[in-house]
Order: C-alpha cells, then sequence, then structure tokens
C-alpha cells in the first residue's frame, strides 16, 4: 500500500511539474507560435512572477521584504502584470528589428532579472534565496492562513489543526496537481479561442507575411507587443506555480537560463509550435523523458557502482546529467532538421468549406 | 596628482578595462562576421571561445605530464585554433547549413541548442568545477615598474596584459591585411554588402563561409585564452558570460564592420570597467554586482536611439 501511494505520488508530482512546464510552452506558443516572436529570456519571465509571488506571499522575515499576507490569487495576478509589464518595456524597444536582435535583448534581460535579484540581498536574500513559499491548499494548514477570514470562518484554530491532522501528510499534492492541471486547460481553451478569433488569424498573418499584413492595414508592432506581453504574463504565472512547488527560489539554480529556458523550446518544437495540444504533449513528453531518464542513469549507475567497487560513481552521476543535457540537445536539432513542424504540426482553424455552406461565415 | 587620482584610475580601472575591451573584441569580431556574412546571430560563439580555452589547458597540461614542457598558454593555444576551427566548420555543415534557404531563425535556435550541446559536452568532459588554467599570483613587470617609477607614475602591469594587448593588436593588424588585401577578404566582404551580388560575380559563398568560420574560430580562441589567462583559471560559463557584451559590442560597432566590432568591444570594456570608478563621491558609480549590465544597458540604447550602430553597420 505504501508502495502503491509512494507510486501514484510520483506519477502526481511528474503531472504537477509537467504542468508548469505545459503553462511555460503555452506561453512561448503564443510568442512563438502565434506571432513568430522569438524568445530565449523564458526563465527571467519566470523569475519575476515567482519573485513577485514569494515577496507578496512570504511570511515576515528578516532576510527579504516580506509580511505582506496578500491573498494568493492576488499575488498571482500581480506576478503576471509584472512579468507583462517588463516584456512590453523590451517589446516597444526590439520588436521593430528583425528577431534576432529579440533573442539577444531577451537572453540579456533574463541576465539583468538575474543580476538584479541577486544583488538587491534587502529585497530578496541575495543569492541565498527565499525560503517557505506558501502552497495553494498546503497553505491551509499554516496558521497565518487559517486565523485570517475567509478560513477562520469556518472554524477554530484548534477544530482546524485537529482537521488537517486526520489527514495524510500528502493530503494537499492531487489538489494542487488537480489546481494546476485545471489552469492549464483554462489557458488552453483561452488560446484556442484566441487563435481562431481575428485576432488569431492576425497574427498568423503576420507571422507568415509580414509585408502583406502591414500593407492590408494591420498594426504589426502593436499586434506583436500584444502576443509578446500575453506571453510573457502566461510565464509569470507558470512563474508564480513554480515557486510554489520548489517553495525554495533562488536567482542561481532554479532559473537557470540555459536549462529551464532550453527544455522549454524543446518542449514547444518536439509537440508542434503553433499547436497548443502540441505544445502541453510537448511539454508532458519531454518532462517525462528527463524526469525518467534522471532515475534510470543513476539506477544504471548503481548497478554499476556495484559490479566495479572502485568506482565513484558520485562523479559519475554529475557527468552523466550533462551528458543528458548534451542529449536532449542533439534531441532537439535533430527534430529542428527532420520534423520541423513536431509531432502535432499546426492546423490551421476551419474557414470555408462547411463553414460557407451552412452560411455562417 | 598621480598619486590621489592617477595611479589608481590607470593602474585599477584604465588598463583592467582595456584588457577586457581586447577580449571583447576578438569576440565581437567573430560574431559580426557571421552576422552579416551567415546573417544570423550565433549564440554558440561565446561556448567555442570556452571550449578553445580548455583545449588549450589540455594541450599544456599533456605537454607538461607526457613530455615535461611546460608550453605557455599561446604556443598551447596553436592545436586549440585548429580544433575550434575545426568544430565551426563541423558545426556549420551538419547543424547550420541545412537551414541556410530557410528562415533565418531557425539557425538562430540551431545556434542556441548548439551552445547548450558545446558546454554540457565541456561540463560532462572536464567537469563542472573551475579550473586553475595558470597557478600562481600575476606579479607586475618590473621594468615598467621601476621605468615608470623613476618618473613618478607607477603603472603595475603584470605580463600578461603585456601579452593579451600585443596579441590583440596582431590579429587586429592580421585581420586589416586579410579583409582589405587579400582575395578572400574582399570576398568576405562583398558577400557581407551583397551576398546575391556577390554570387553572381563568381564568389563561390560556401568558400566564403568557411573562411568565416576560419576567422570567427580564430579570434574566439584568442579570446578565450586571453581570458583565461587573465582570470587565471577556466569555468564552463566564462563563455556564456562573454556573450552579452560581445553582442553589444557587435551591434555598437555595427553589424558587418570588424573594426566597429573592435572599438565597440573597448568601449564595453572600458565602460565596465570605468563604470565602478569612484566619479562623484567616494563609492563607485554603481555597484560592483551591476558591472555585467552596463553591456546590457549600452546594447540597449544603441538598439533604440540608432541601431545600425556607431559605424553604420547593417541592419537586418
Amino acid at each position: 500500500m505504501d508502495m502503491l501511494i509512494g507510486y501514484s505520488l510520483y506519477g502526481i508530482s511528474l503531472l504537477t511539474v509537467g504542468g508548469i512546464y505545459a503553462i511555460l510552452a503555452l506561453g512561448l506558443n503564443i510568442q512563438w507560435g502565434y506571432a513568430g516572436l522569438f524568445n530565449v529570456g523564458i526563465a527571467g519571465f519566470a523569475a519575476i512572477g515567482a519573485y513577485t509571488f514569494a515577496l507578496m506571499t512570504t511570511a515576515p522575515s528578516g532576510y527579504h521584504f516580506g509580511g505582506l499576507d496578500l491573498p494568493l490569487p492576488l499575488a498571482i495576478a500581480c506576478a503576471m502584470l509584472l512579468s507583462g509589464m517588463v516584456a512590453f518595456l523590451i517589446g516597444i524597444v526590439c520588436i521593430r528589428l528583425r528577431s534576432d536582435y529579440l533573442a539577444i535583448s531577451t537572453i540579456g534581460i533574463a541576465e539583468i532579472i538575474k543580476l538584479v535579484l541577486k544583488n538587491e540581498t534587502e529585497l530578496t536574500n541575495g543569492p541565498r534565496g527565499i525560503n517557505k513559499i506558501p502552497r495553494v491548499w498546503e497553505h491551509l494548514t499554516e496558521e497565518r492562513f487559517y486565523t485570517k477570514a475567509p478560513m477562520s470562518w469556518f472554524s477554530d484554530a484548534q477544530g482546524w489543526d485537529y482537521f488537517f491532522d486526520k489527514l495524510p501528510i500528502w493530503w494537499w499534492q492531487p489538489f494542487f496537481c488537480l489546481t494546476i492541471l485545471l489552469i492549464v486547460f483554462i489557458i488552453y481553451k483561452l488560446l484556442e479561442k484566441a487563435q481562431q478569433s481575428p485576432w488569431g488569424r492576425m497574427m498568423t498573418a503576420i507571422r507568415e507575411n509580414e509585408n502583406a499584413a502591414h500593407a492590408a492595414g494591420k498594426d504589426v508592432t502593436r499586434r506583436r507587443i500584444e502576443a509578446f506581453v500575453i506571453g510573457a504574463m502566461v510565464m509569470g504565472l507558470a512563474g508564480a506555480i513554480l515557486s510554489q512547488h520548489l517553495r525554495l527560489i533562488d536567482p542561481t539554480n532554479t532559473f537557470d537560463p540555459s536549462k529551464m529556458t532550453f527544455l522549454v523550446w524543446v518542449m514547444l518544437i518536439a509537440g508542434g509550435s503553433g499547436n497548443n495540444r502540441g505544445a502541453i504533449f510537448g511539454a508532458f513528453l519531454v518532462w517525462v523523458i528527463w524526469s525518467a531518464s534522471e532515475i534510470f542513469i543513476n539506477s544504471g549507475l548503481h548497478i554499476f557502482g556495484e559490479m566495479i567497487s572502485n568506482v565513484d560513481i558520485s562523479l559519475l552521476k554529475t557527468r552523466a546529467g550533462y551528458l543528458r543535457m548534451m542529449i536532449i540537445g542533439l534531441l532537439l536539432q535533430y527534430i529542428l532538421q527532420k520534423y520541423p513542424d513536431g509531432i502535432m504540426p499546426e492546423s490551421r482553424p476551419v474557414q470555408t468549406g462547411e463553414k460557407l455552406k451552412k452560411g455562417r461565415v | 596628482m598621480w598619486e590621489t587620482f592617477g595611479f589608481e584610475f590607470v593602474n585599477f580601472y584604465l588598463i583592467p578595462g582595456l584588457v577586457l575591451g581586447c577580449i571583447y573584441a576578438l569576440g565581437a569580431i567573430g560574431i559580426t562576421l557571421t552576422f552579416s556574412i551567415l546573417r544570423f546571430a550565433n549564440f554558440a560563439h561565446g561556448e567555442v571561445m570556452m571550449i578553445g580555452a580548455y583545449f588549450t589547458w589540455t594541450a599544456m597540461i599533456l605537454s607538461n605530464d607526457l613530455f615535461g614542457v611546460p608550453l605557455h598558454p599561446l604556443v598551447a593555444a596553436a592545436p586549440a585554433v585548429i580544433l575550434a576551427i575545426g568544430l565551426f566548420i563541423l558545426v556549420d555543415r551538419y547543424f547550420y547549413k541545412p537551414f541556410r534557404s530557410a528562415s533565418t531563425i531557425r539557425v538562430v535556435m540551431a545556434s542556441f541548442g548548439m551552445m547548450l550541446i558545446i558546454r554540457s559536452f565541456v561540463q560532462a568532459v572536464w567537469g563542472p568545477n573551475q579550473l586553475t588554467f595558470v597557478p600562481g599570483i600575476a606579479k607586475p613587470n618590473e621594468m615598467v615598474k621601476n621605468l615608470t617609477a623613476s618618473i613618478d607614475m607607477m603603472i603595475l602591469v603584470p605580463n600578461k596584459h603585456f601579452w593579451i594587448i600585443a596579441g590583440t593588436l596582431i590579429i587586429m593588424l592580421a585581420l586589416s591585411w586579410l579583409l582589405t588585401k587579400t582575395k578572400i577578404g574582399k570576398g568576405m566582404r562583398a558577400v557581407s554588402d551583397s551576398p546575391e551580388l556577390a554570387k553572381v560575380s563568381g564568389i563561390d559563398v560556401e568558400i566564403i563561409v568557411k573562411a568565416t568560420w576560419f576567422v570567427g574560430g580564430f579570434c574566439a580562441v584568442a579570446a578565450g585564452v586571453f581570458l583565461a589567462m587573465d582570470l587565471q583559471m577556466l569555468e564552463t560559463t566564462m563563455g556564456f558570460r562573454m556573450l552579452l557584451p560581445m553582442f553589444a559590442a557587435a551591434i555598437l560597432g555595427g553589424i558587418g564592420r570588424p573594426f566597429g566590432a573592435v572599438i565597440g568591444g573597448l568601449v564595453i570594456g572600458l565602460a565596465e570597467e570605468l563604470s565602478v570608478y569612484p566619479w562623484f563621491g567616494n563609492g563607485s558609480l554603481i555597484s560592483p554586482g551591476y558591472k555585467t549590465g552596463v553591456a546590457f544597458t549600452i546594447m540597449v540604447i544603441m538598439l533604440v536611439i540608432r541601431p545600425s550602430g556607431l559605424f553604420k553597420g547593417r541592419l537586418f
């Protein structure tokens, strides 16, 4: 029974992190899939979201700014807003230039964000990071939350304590996972709606042929900035959720600009850029491969270490981690060359044919 | 006068800035050439710098261990240059060439992937920890110290800085000869200005592309080795840290202008070091932690006011 719970908890955590990556991939899909904007600063936008959320919800602390005790949804909204504002600033500078410049600028802004998070030690506790970030559902057991309205309406502190003591320690995990999957679903529905709306079709037109869209009277720069900002907001949301999942964030390791950004790119390209379902599928697929390969490699090395006793496998373990990264990189190159459309190629919404016959257009 | 202002300014800010500027300049040459001739921003450039320095380190270790001959880094850089150029040409053949007729952003994506692949490779082979490149403390050159002290303007320059500045100057002169006097250099400039026109006038673009990787790889390894000499150690992230200042230098000088890139590199290097000089009052002008943000700030300002750069480079 315990083993069964253990396996299902592993499955749940796979789904949880996969869901967070799916949100990131959906955000990137708005920028790259819809509008053709090359953003390599995903980790930066996620970091803004994560830190905004963390600083607004953590308990007062001697190490960093905190103690605002904002409701979690409000903090998430702030995280999205701030992320979008930074994207807007980059957008007005770089979007009128060719995509290479946007790529350089986004990688730059990710570095600058990291720099600020590292140096403003008064605000963010610098490289040591922020700890004890409240997590949705699990935070209900924290005293400072259940003494506040609306939680305090239901029961007094003792009753509340008693209630949670009865539950197994992992009770919040399925709820947290389901919440994330629900968010993925809502974003997916909204994006599908956006893609089929005139706005989405205009985005495709701009991506496919900028000059023609411009000649048709579309405000190309403005639409692109819109897509860039919306994408960044979704990434900020993912960052806020990621900080809840991790509970401890720091600027260097959590938001390793290359690794995090890179994985999301692999997910989108493998799944199929321009296709929201592809983005979600790619995120889960790559995450499962990434996560499972770690377990397989490590247990393989363990067996290897058992067979040959005088080998220090801890060294091999770290090296194997980098090798895995390299293989994922080669996988991206392979997909880029052989299957540029990904597993689920972009499908255009039905415009003519049946709809015309029914007279609905 | 010298004691109160000049000594500190020249020795601790100006000369390090110049040295850093030389390293940025060498890296930016490769970036600006690939950007203008192959028409994409090569994100893997910094990593080639880094792997070049690692190759050099390996050559030094091998020669010391196998033959008992300690090599100077600049000598050990010779095989590293060949390996790095080979790497550039292989990467181009297998990862960039398939996209040559496709939209350029695909190549940028491929180069971004390449960046990760090369770095992970180095981390897997040499390990993620820092390695000592040249042990010991770099002492200032005695001759220059005594000579300048005799006229009350003591300048403390370690030998490594002389090597870096002199090496950069020599490479610069060689490059200017290559670009203005030789057929292949003229071809490179022609392709940079207009690939179609260059093609119809009988220039073999593929050879020009190879030459670009050759020049870019040479300068990249030189920059990587100089950087390792300056820091006296190797890190797997050193290439990535150089990437943004090098892009900034290339954009500042104007894309497709190698000498603009040199000026841009020097400006960025000096600006980074001088930005922490206490210009007003006692504290440094900006907090030293934000030093690496200077390059990005300059780049953003250039993109806003003059995206074609100081020397009227190409704008895509």
